[in-house]
């Protein structure tokens, strides 16, 4: 972990994207029909609960009831499609969660950022003391604080606002300590000249540290809003209106009341699927190359 | 850390240290800090020590009477030990799997985006969608897995009700869900590793078999340590999938400790028995995260 300060360093790659090793299989055929073979037989494990949802979400309820393994059983609808929207609690559900999802990663990035540079560079007392509490922090489960959050929140009223979902989840320890890794690796000299020419702290951070920085705040920006859009056990304990729900909350309480309605949850299922899944194929090569960014990829 | 020299910059003046960002920058940072996560793991181990409620808005301190309590209950015994079983179950094919396809995936087939896609989109998915998806795989009469069994001439599965099956049917279920990140982890350490060993290795005569284990393996030491020790802590604190698919059924067969939690704290309405119980697994997660320290230390 201590050594992958040279790791981090941003760099301009190529663009192409990496070709992986031709070695590894050797100039032989059947190497590489064995892999090609293997990796495809992996990837249809992983895209049939995918494609059987969406075979049983295009059919009517009943026809979904038939025995037999085809996934076709009935005529193509889109009726459960229709009757999902026509209830409108999905489209809401996705809203919510793309404000609270959206305030969090900003908040989130904000202060975790400000906060590992002045980890990195302080000068003020107590800042060693902080930082070593900080990084203990990351051991903490977030399942552990859900007890006595709630109670905070009965305390200072929040309970059932959006405040009281997004406020605790801008406290990420993990990405403080992953930023300021990054920043421990960028050379103070560059910093020192703008404070030479006499630019203020903040200028500083702005003009010279944060354009340096563009690659590991995106990573940052990806894990934290994706950990947002996924989180489940606080927004569920500290929500009970449906209109403030999020996505995760929402469907699972309305799992139980579509009962062997397979056909409609499967429907809810992939449109609650979607937004996610094009963000991640608009940004997909940048995702990838995230993991590497963040010095947890490579050692 | 070395303040360096520089005979150019003009002489500090009198008193003042070196220039850097102040206690400002970290402030927006630490006060939620502090308010939300401090705090709480306080007033958590206070709570614990009494016998708060949700019910009841008068609390009285009871000493380690919640902490007894907790040792001597069976419920907490049989979830932590559904809880460790869950790890087991879901890290070791967890690193594996993720493992194989970073392999498979680097080997420079055609197709990169099309196995990346496959593998880490279900990483992208809410939990309620993964279980809303996997709880029609396993229905019972008519979900693919029962007829996928029954079309090959074998006997359809409890894979929810049945006690010796559910736990496996959600590891399963988390396996499929998670190891895009781990397959991630392993994907951008295999393209950052020098290839010169390997080429040298080949020019020696290396097989491909050989170069894996001799060559690529051992030089993914280091990230095989670090993605095992973030998948068991992961593994650890579950919850989410379990609770939705099973509610920890059938016959408690399948809930984690942190649902005993969730049950005794919410459901039960008793906050600081909830409290004492989460701090045993606290206790828990830092004794397994020392222990995978020095065995991994050790072996370096």
């Amino acid at each position: 972990m201590a050594t992958t300060a040279t790791a981090v360093r941003p760099r301009r790659r190529p663009s192409r994207e990496p070709a992986g090793s031709p070695l590894l299989l050797g100039h032989g055929r059947l190497p590489r029909v064995l892999a090609g073979t293997a990796l495809t037989v992996l990837a249809a494990v992983w895209l049939l609960p995918f494609l059987w949802a969406v075979a049983t979400s295009l059919q009517s309820e009943q026809d979904v009831s038939k025995p037999g393994l085809s996934p076709f059983k009935g005529a193509f609808t889109l009726s459960a499609y229709e009757q999902i929207l026509e209830r409108g609690n999905v489209v809401l559900w996705a809203a919510n969660s793309f404000l609270v999802a959206g305030l969090v990663t900003l908040i989130t990035v904000a202060i975790s950022t400000l906060a590992a540079y002045g980890f990195s560079r302080g000068t003020f007392r107590g800042r060693r003391g902080l930082m070593a509490v900080t990084v203990a922090a990351v051991m903490v489960p977030p399942q552990l604080l859900v007890v006595p959050l709630f109670e905070q929140m009965l305390m200072f009223n929040l309970v059932d606002t959006y405040a009281a979902m997004i406020l605790p989840q801008v406290v990420a320890p993990m990405m403080v300590f992953i930023l300021k890794r990054f920043f421990d690796g960028i050379p103070r000299e560059l910093e020192d000249a703008a404070r030479l020419d006499g630019a203020s702290e903040v200028r500083v951070f702005r003009s010279v540290v944060l354009p340096l920085s563009r690659p590991i705040v995106a990573a940052v920006s990806i894990f934290v809003f994706i950990g947002a859009w996924n989180n489940f056990l606080w927004p569920f304990i500290v929500i009970n209106d449906p209109g403030l729900m999020t996505l995760p909350v929402g469907l699972a309480t309305v799992k139980d009341a579509f009962g062997i309605q397979y056909a409609q949850s499967m429907a809810s299922a992939l449109l609650a699927a979607l937004p996610l899944v094009v963000v991640f194929l608009l940004f997909q090569r940048r995702i990838v190359s995230s993991v590497a960014t963040t010095g947890l990829g490579g050692s | 850390m070395p303040t360096g020299e520089r005979p150019l910059s003009p002489p500090p003046r009198r008193g003042s240290r070196r220039r850097g960002p102040g206690l400002l920058f970290v402030l927006p940072f630490a006060v939620p800090f502090v308010l939300f996560l401090v705090w709480p793991v306080v007033q958590g181990v206070w709570m614990s020590f009494t016998d708060s409620s949700l019910a009841l808005r008068d609390t009285s301190f009871v000493g380690f009477d919640n902490y007894a309590e907790a040792f001597g209950d069976p419920d907490v015994w049989s979830s932590l030990g559904n809880t460790v079983l869950f790890t087991a179950l879901s890290s070791i094919p967890l690193v594996l799997v993720a493992l194989v396809m970073a392999l498979l995936v680097h080997s420079g087939l055609a197709g990169q985006w099309v196995w990346r896609l496959s593998f880490f989109v279900p990483y992208l998915l809410p939990v309620t969608v993964v279980t809303l998806i996997w709880t029609w795989l396993y229905q019972p009469d008519i979900g693919l897995g029962n007829e996928l069994l029954t079309t090959l001439g074998f006997e359809p599965v409890g894979w929810l009700s049945d006690e010796a099956v559910a736990m496996w049917s959600v590891a399963a279920l988390t396996v499929w869900w998670t190891v895009g990140f781990n397959f991630l982890l392993y994907l951008a350490a295999l393209q950052s590793l020098p290839t010169t060993y390997d080429e040298a290795a080949a020019l020696d005569g290396a097989g491909a078999w050989r170069r894996l284990w001799s060559v690529t393996l051992p030089q993914l030491r280091r990230t095989t340590v670090l993605v095992s020790m973030l998948q068991i802590l992961a593994s650890l604190k579950v919850f989410d999938q379990i609770y939705i698919l099973t509610k920890g059924g059938p016959n408690g067969s399948t809930r984690p400790i942190l649902e005993y939690v969730y049950d005794v704290g919410f459901t039960g309405y008793r906050l600081g028995y909830a409290s004492a119980v989460s701090y045993v697994f606290f206790a828990l997660v830092i004794v397994v995260s020392l222990a995978q320290l020095r065995l991994f230390r050790q072996e370096d």
